[in-house]
This record gives structure tokens, C-alpha cells and sequence, in this order.
């Protein structure tokens, strides 16, 4: 091949770069390993990270039983080393069955047209709240307290430089939004309200109303939704414009955080101010029905700076995930797999309020609550890790004022007997608290 | 029929409809254990807020749906099927080995919030990866937080602002050579700069005395992709960057094209002050269709302040754990820690490779980019003469006399069993056959590539009609991408 170049060796190849930087040295890395040592290798961190632990952990990453099929089908190289389908001709597959996901998201969420993904809940969040903002041509953001804090996080980082104040709304004593502390936020100037449901709480919040309040001001309602199975059996926020989901939920792995799989939804007439791609269906010269990406003009690479978003790469293959579980389950499979997650919490939930205190009680909710406990929860959580047990998650962390409750998740994957043992081992710490106390008590009374 | 590659044939393919077409009820793919804890009544549960009907979901069953999607699979090409050569897109082979270490259970099943004590792992992960990282791109610092290339540039862009913010300037706009991806400009929006477009000179680099003239203290940071997207080493790389840094300006770099780089020269030595990274490019996790991708930001020193939070730190007792308290951090840019699965994969790439076959990757992309660019020198238009890096720029303008444009050689190509090159980008190359074959192309290939290359030019001489009819070959002839924008139809609704 060199000879043919018309070059001597390689390094002639590299001549452009000036030599006094050039590498002469070997980088400092790991030596090359062989297949079976990278193997072990990931084998022993895997042994490193909660394998072989019960979790009761949900609060944006749900752990849900992923049927085989999905890794089975999205393994084929065809799927799994296609670049994003621009060559229509030869990447049918990968666009009908993006055209077949947007239709689903669609029907799920009770919005009008689903794109064909964002990285994640959060960013897709953040993006939803920047298209309201072009659609309203208004400036701020008002989002509940009660959205995942670290979505608000991310937000906040979006909006920093894009002239978008952001501004947030308590939550009541039921866990929902405030609705009168809403309706004072509220301005001329408010681009959406953005709300979650299921929220951070596993509270759902009373869309309509929400939506009624967002209207009145002619201001949009974006709806978070970060546990995707709680559509098998709660309401849709079908009063939403628009819908920046998360769907991690169906049949992506947990794995330590992504990649995950954001998705916006919306209505059609909002459509050309959505971020990301879209799949639509048209014809070929000979009539044939066929997919292509569509309404290009409002991506990066037509319109540059002034486009919708810089997005370019999305999550195709997690939303291809995504999508054969969505099919697996199906429209009676997702009810059964909603009403499991919900019987599960219930179950939980009750038991759990036996010894401790279930905050929010009074609300509906799906498959997350708050269990506030007289011990510290990081203390409660250490001893059940003892058990190889991983207990809720303390909200200290993101919420001060709840010093000592944790956001507690039940899947179908939960057993009776694990939140047996679980209920068990925190009514022993407020069954031990008390006796703690109790002759505090009686020197304070003497 | 006109003259066939020895690459592909026809062969049958599988018709299918949409899986809605398929449903019909009482079909089920899915079978859930029996319920251990009491059943409840949803209605008294939710209220209101209970969902009565899901609308219209399919309903079918597991052979259909292997069926289905292993069917719709034989309508895509692959990396797997053959050469790939979309230029500044990098495919190269994506090992089985990342996606195997990938599914390892508490790997893929760990959770983001589980105690630290139980993630070490994964935390091990992250740190090697970066330290690899920084190692390779020689910076001081790194976050893995964002999830594809633009949201690096993003990141980036985020910290370039609250550096020069921290310094009592924002500053205004950065500038953009017109030979940029649409990313960086979108960006640069999204930061709240103002773009200034920086023309390339006549060998399609930078002209430094264009860059003297345009750089003020206005000006926050230079975006450059080096190789730029014509495949050509930044030579004057060294002014470039001292013009930046005299006038307080910060080198952003783009390296969509780092696998030109690797083990061969690194960013930070010739004065990259900030830059991000796909480790679906170079680092080989695979594109499936469009992503996942994962897009770290490696910065040097100055910037380390500003990097999103959290960062992986080695406490006191030896352990590994996430630091929060960062007040000059720019924030999070996505919920957890970026798309950890990426890291693995990339991780399991550079063990695999070690610093000589990391080297070697690099030097054989390059060669094989040289290769293609000797093979079709003549038959195509070469609009620069510059030496190419690892990938190669020719033009459509020899077939364009006769009516042929960049994009119709590529739907030809495409008969002849092969993945076009990348039509029409760069901007500054009107008609442009953008060509990476990676390292991964075995030579045979290449000589494959190479023939078909001159046989679509062949045709287009003898007949260009039937290079403009093209692809003849496919389950779907051109699509009417018109209509698809006037009327969108963005779903499937019943009896449509």
C-alpha cells in the first residue's frame, strides 16, 4: 500500500503535523490485553457494584425485568452498526421501526407526534422547556419543586446563558404542586410550567388542573415523565402541550445511569419548533411505501445557529429497546405490568406505615413513597446493606427539610419477601429508637 | 443490466408491514409471575388519575416479533455487512467484546444511586477512562458527563464562558472556520454567542493572518476541528493557537476527528485548551442507528474549576467517590453521570488496543485514507492538494458536467453493495465525496470500494440516466422526501 501511495513509511503519512509535536514516546496507558483478561477484568468491577443486591432504589432509574428477546434482536449488526439512517434506501429498518416508536410514544402519552429521541429524561426536559419558549415567544420557566432535583439541575444549566429565568413552585403538604403558590408565580412573561408526574415523590399531580392554570395565562404545560411504566395504568397528561419523557423504564438496563432514552411529545401544530429527529412515511418513484428523516430544516445541520437545538446524535439504539418492549408488552401486557409496580408499593407502603410514617399518604401515587423514619435513613440504609439490602433513598441530600426520609421503589421485580425483610429491619430501628428515647423522656420529665 | 460489483447480488427479501398491521387481540408476548402480594383496586387506588385504555399498542407474539424486527434488520447496511466510509463519522468495527463486558450483571444492572460502597466499580470504570483519556488527548482534566458530541460542545462552550466570566468577561462571540459540522455553530447559540464565520484559505486551512484580523477581546474561543473536515492537519496549528491565547482567547478543539491523532500527536500539546471527544467515533462503541453516543470534554488546567459536577474523586481511605462541592462548576449538563455504558465499551477498546495498537489504529486510518485518495485520484475531482490525514475530500464536478451530483453517485454506490461516502459536507467543497474508511477495512475491501468507484464514474460517462435513477437495487426506490416534509405523517393512525 505504500508503495502504491508513492510514500516510504507511515510516519511520511504523518509529515502535515509539525514534528516538535509529534509523539515519539508510547502513551501512557494500560498495556494492549487479550480478550479473556478484559473479561475478567469488567467481571471483577461487576463484582464491585452491587451485584447480588436487593434494591429498593427507583428516583429516575427503574429496575424492571428486561425480556430476552430485547438484547437478542438488538445485537444484529445491522441494527447495532448502522450510522442514523440518512441513506433511506438501505436503512428501511431502522426507519420503519423509529416511525413504529414514535407512534407508540405517541399513543402513550396521549400527545399527537413522538420524535425519535433525546439523550434522557433531563436534557429532554430542559429541551421541552426551550421549545415552549420559542412557541410562546415568552421568556421564563416555572418548574416544580417536585420535579427530579437533578433534572432542575440540568435545566438550570440550559437556561443560564439563554436569557430563560427559571423559577421554582412548592410543593403542598400533599406532595402535589401548590396550586396556590402557582397561580401567584404565574406571569404575562411565563413561557410553560413544567411539572413531573409520577413525581420526584411518586406522587401523581393533578395534571388538569395544572394545565387549567397554564392555559388561563397562555402558557404551556410540559409533563415530565420519568417512570415510563407508570402509563400502563395512570392517566396520560393528555391536557400537556407538550411531553419530555424518559423511558429508561422500558427495557433499557440501569446501568449506573445511561445511556438512557429521553423522548419528546407534543402536539401537531408544534411540531417544527421540536427538537431532534423525526421519521416520516412517504413514497418512492414507483408508489411503494417507504420512511424517511423529515422536516430537516429545523436541525443543526441545515440551519446551523439557528437551529432548534445542536442535537445530532440521539439514543436510536436505546430507543430501539425501547420500542420491542413497548411491542413485547404491548397494549394488555403494559396494564398488567403497571398494575403489578402499583399492588407492589401498595403492599409496601402499607407495611411500611405500620412502624414508620408514609408521607403524602392521601395522594395517589404509582409505584414510589416516602417513608420517614425516626433514625437517620443513611444509618437505616447501612445496616440493611449488612443484609445485602440497598433501602430507599434519603432525601436529605435534595430536600434538608426531610431529615430523615428516604424515596422508597417497588417493581414487579420486588418480592413480598424482600420488603418483608426490608419492613422488618426498619420497624427493629423505630422499635430500638424508642426505647432510646423513652428514658430521655422520663429525665426530662423528672 | 449494467455492469455489478463482485461485492453485492440480489437476494429475496422479507416483506413487512408495521406491527400494528400484525395485532390482533389476544396475542401476548409477555408472561408475568403470579402476583405475591395482595391484588388492589386500581380505581380506589388512583381515582381519577386510573388509565382505562392504552390506546392503540400491538398486540402479537414473540416469533412475530423476532420476525419483525429481524426482517426490518436485512432492509439496513452495517458496518458488519461492509465498508462504511461516511466521512468525519468514523466507523469502524465495533468489537463484540464491549458489548459482552457491557451486559456483565452489576455492570448493567447497577444502579446510579446505589451507596458508593457498593459502586467502586463502576467508579473504577469511570476513573481509568478518563485518566486514559486524559493521557491520550494530553489534558489535565475530564468529564464523561455528556451524552454525544454536541452535548460536549455544549459543555464546553459552557466552560469557556464561566472561565472568562470568572476572569469579569464573558466576551461576545467565537469564531468558526466555514468549513465546520452545523453542530458547533448551534452550540455557540446555545451558550449565547454570537458565531463569526472564519474563511479557510486556498489550501483549506485556516489563513492565520485572516484569524490576526478577526481576533479581539471579543472573542471568547476559536472551534476547531483538527483535521478539519477536509481531512487536513492544522499545520500552523502552533500560531493559531498563540494568536488565541495573546489576545486571552481559548482553542476549543472538535475532535470528531481524533482517530487522525491517537498515540500519534495529542491536542493538548500543541495548545487545545478545551475539547471534546465521541467516544462513538474513535473509541468504537457502536452507532446503532443514530446513538447512543457519549461526547467527554477534556480541558487543561485553567478550566478544571469549571467542570460539571459531580467528579470522581480518590478520598482519604483509598475508596472512590463523587464530589458535589464545586462551586465554580458550570452545574449538570444530564441527570447521574453521562452514559456510563459507553465508558465501559470504550474502556474495553483501549485494553484491547494498548498504546502500540492504538497507535497502529491511527496509523492505518491513515493509510488507508491515502490509499483510497491514490486509487480515485483522476477519476475524481481532488478540490485541495493538501496532504490527507484519515480521510479524503474529492469533488462531483467531472460528473456534474454531465448532470451527476455528488448524491446520485451515492445512491449508485449504494447498488454496488457499499455505504456512501458523506454527501456534500463540507460546506466549502460544493459537491463534496467525503471519504473515511477507518482502519478497519482489510485492503481487499478497499480494492472494492475503489472499483465500484470508478465503475459508477464509468457510467456516469456511458449513461447518465441510470445513475440518476438510482438505486436500482434496493427494496425501495428514491424516496419523495418533498412530500414527506409538505405533509408529514409522523405516525401511524388506524385505517391510514
Amino acid at each position: 500500500m505504500l508503495k502504491t501511495i508513492g510514500v516510504r513509511s507511515v510516519d511520511d503519512l504523518f509529515a502535515p503535523i509539525p514534528a516538535e509535536y509529534r509523539l515519539t514516546r508510547d502513551l501512557d496507558i494500560p498495556r494492549q490485553m487479550a480478550e479473556s483478561e478484559i473479561v475478567d477484568w469488567f467481571k471483577q468491577r461487576s463484582k464491585e457494584n452491587g451485584d447480588g443486591y436487593i434494591s429498593f432504589l427507583g428516583a429516575g432509574a427503574y429496575m424492571h425485568y428486561r425480556p430476552v428477546i430485547i438484547d437478542s434482536l438488538i445485537s444484529r449488526g445491522e441494527f447495532l452498526t448502522a450510522y442514523t439512517p440518512y441513506q433511506a434506501e438501505f436503512a428501511q429498518g431502522t426507519l420503519q421501526a423509529i416511525f413504529e416508536f414514535q407512534t407508540m410514544i405517541a399513543e402513550l402519552t396521549g400527545m399527537e407526534v413522538a420524535n425519535a429521541s433525546m439523550y434522557d429524561g433531563s436534557t429532554g426536559a430542559a429541551e421541552a422547556a426551550m421549545m415552549a419558549v420559542r412557541i410562546t415567544g415568552r421568556n421564563s420557566v416555572l418548574i416544580a419543586r417536585s420535579v427530579h432535583p437533578e433534572y432542575r439541575e440540568v435545566l438550570a444549566t440550559y437556561a443560564w446563558h439563554q436569557g430563560m429565568p427559571v423559577a421554582t413552585v412548592p410543593f403542598a403538604d400533599t406532595g402535589r404542586v401548590n396550586l396556590k403558590e402557582l397561580e401567584k408565580s404565574i406571569s404575562a412573561d411565563t413561557a410553560c410550567i413544567l411539572i413531573q408526574s409520577p413525581n420526584f415523590f411518586g406522587t401523581i399531580e393533578d395534571v388538569a388542573a395544572i394545565a387549567d392554570i397554564a392555559h388561563k395565562h397562555g402558557a404551556l404545560l410540559v409533563v415530565s415523565i420519568a417512570e415510563a411504566v407508570s402509563l400502563g395504568i395512570v392517566e396520560p397528561p393528555r391536557e400537556a402541550d407538550i411531553v419530555a419523557m424518559e423511558a429508561q423504564s422500558f427495557g433499557v438496563p440501569m446501568g449506573f445511569g445511561g445511556p438512557y432514552c429521553g423522548v419528546l411529545a407534543t402536539r401537531e401544530k408544534y411540531v417544527r419548533q421540536m427538537p431532534g429527529r423525526l421519521v416520516g412515511q412517504t413514497v418512492d418513484r414507483n408508489g411503494k411505501r417507504g420512511f424517511v428523516l423529515t422536516l430537516a430544516t429545523r436541525e443543526q445541520h441545515i440551519r446551523r445557529e439557528k437551529a432548534t437545538s445542536n442535537i445530532c446524535t440521539n439514543q436510536a439504539l436505546v430507543a430501539l429497546m425501547v420500542n420491542i418492549f413497548m411491542t413485547i408488552y404491548g397494549k394488555v401486557g403494559l396494564k398488567e405490568l403497571a398494575k403489578q409496580n402499583l399492588a407492589k408499593a401498595a403492599y409496601a407502603a402499607d407495611r411500611f406505615g405500620q412502624s414508620a410514617k408514609v408521607l403524602f399518604s392521601g395522594s395517589p401515587r404509582f409505584n414510589e413513597f416516602v417513608v420517614e423514619t425516626s433514625e437517620d435513613p443513611y444509618a437505616i440504609n447501612s445496616r440493611l446493606l449488612g443484609h445485602k439490602i440497598v433501602g430507599g433513598l434519603p432525601l436529605k441530600k435534595f430536600y434538608p427539610e426531610f431529615a430523615n426520609a428516604a424515596l422508597w421503589c417497588c417493581t414487579e421485580t420486588t418480592t413480598r419477601t424482600a420488603i418483608d425483610t426490608a419492613v422488618g429491619l426498619v420497624s427493629e430501628s423505630e422499635r430500638s429508637v424508642r426505647t432510646m428515647r423513652e428514658p430521655e423522656k422520663q429525665e426530662v420529665a423528672r | 443490466m449494467k455492469q455489478m460489483t463482485r461485492k453485492a447480488t440480489r437476494h429475496i427479501s422479507q416483506n413487512e408491514n408495521l406491527i400494528f398491521e400484525k395485532s390482533s387481540p389476544g396475542k401476548a408476548a409477555f408472561k408475568l409471575p403470579p402476583l405475591d402480594v395482595p391484588d388492589v383496586d386500581t380505581s380506589k387506588l388512583l381515582g381519577s388519575s386510573e388509565r382505562k385504555d392504552l390506546g392503540n399498542m400491538p398486540e402479537v407474539s414473540e416469533l412475530e416479533i423476532i420476525r419483525h424486527f429481524t426482517r426490518l434488520s436485512t432492509w439496513n447496511y452495517a458496518i458488519d455487512l461492509g465498508m462504511y466510509p461516511l466521512g468525519s463519522c468514523t466507523m469502524k468495527y465495533n468489537p463484540r467484546v464491549n458489548e459482552f463486558v457491557s451486559r456483565v450483571e452489576g455492570i448493567a444492572n447497577g444502579h446510579p444511586y446505589q451507596p458508593e460502597k457498593i459502586s467502586q466499580g463502576a467508579l473504577r470504570i469511570i476513573q481509568t477512562l478518563s485518566e486514559c483519556l486524559i493521557e491520550i488527548t494530553g489534558m489535565d482534566a475530564i468529564t464523561l458527563q455528556p451524552a454525544a458530541g454536541a452535548h460536549g460542545e455544549l459543555t464546553g462552550l459552557l466552560m469557556t464562558r464561566a472561565y472568562h466570566q470568572a476572569k469579569g468577561n464573558p466576551r461576545k462571540k467565537v469564531l468558526i472556520p466555514d468549513s465546520a459540522h452545523g453542530t458547533n455553530p448551534a452550540t455557540a447559540a446555545m451558550v449565547g454567542y454570537s458565531v463569526e464565520n472564519l474563511k479557510s484559505n486556498d489550501r483549506g486551512m485556516v489563513e492565520v493572518s485572516a484569524l490576526e484580523a478577526q481576533m479581539n477581546e471579543d472573542v471568547a474561543a476559536l472551534m476547531l476541528t483538527n483535521p478539519n473536515t477536509l481531512g487536513v492537519f492544522e499545520q500552523e496549528i502552533h500560531k493559531i493557537a498563540d494568536l488565541m491565547h495573546a489576545k486571552g482567547g481559548l482553542l476549543y478543539m472538535d475532535g470528531a476527528n481524533m482517530n487522525a491523532l491517537v498515540g500519534k500527536v495529542r491536542p493538548g500539546d500543541f495548545g487545545v485548551d478545551v475539547m471534546h471527544l465521541n467516544l462513538h467515533k474513535t473509541f468504537s462503541t457502536p452507532h446503532g442507528g443514530g446513538g447512543p453516543g457519549s461526547g467527554p470534554v477534556a480541558v487543561k488546567k485553567g478550566l478544571e474549576p469549571f467542570l460539571p459536577k459531580p467528579v470522581v474523586i480518590t478520598k482519604p481511605d483509598g475508596t472512590l467517590g463523587f464530589e458535589y462541592n464545586r462551586p465554580m462548576s458550570v452545574g449538570r449538563v444530564r441527570a447521574f453521570y453521562g452514559n456510563f455504558g459507553m465508558f465501559v465499551r470504550a474502556l474495553a477498546y483501549i485494553y484491547a488496543n494498548g498504546p502500540d495498537g492504538l497507535r497502529q489504529t491511527t496509523e492505518d486510518a491513515v493509510l488507508n485514507a491515502n490509499y483510497i485518495r491514490k486509487g480515485l485520484e483522476g477519476v475524481y475531482d481532488l478540490p485541495y492538494e493538501t496532504p490527507s490525514m484519515h480521510e479524503v475530500v474529492f469533488s462531483d464536478k467531472l460528473q456534474s458536467k454531465k448532470g451527476v451530483k455528488t448524491m446520485d453517485l451515492a445512491k449508485r454506490l449504494i447498488d454496488y453493495g457499499f455505504h456512501p461516502y458523506t454527501t456534500a459536507f463540507p460546506l466549502i467543497v460544493p459537491g463534496a465525496l467525503m471519504i473515511e474508511p477507518t482502519e478497519s477495512e482489510p485492503l481487499e475491501e478497499l480494492d472494492l470500494f475503489i472499483e465500484a468507484m470508478k465503475q459508477v464514474a464509468q457510467e456516469v460517462e456511458e449513461d447518465p440516466d441510470y445513475v440518476l435513477a438510482a438505486p436500482h437495487h434496493t427494496r425501495v426506490q428514491r424516496l419523495d422526501e418533498t412530500q414527506a416534509a409538505r405533509k408529514p405523517v409522523l405516525r401511524w393512525k388506524p385505517g391510514i
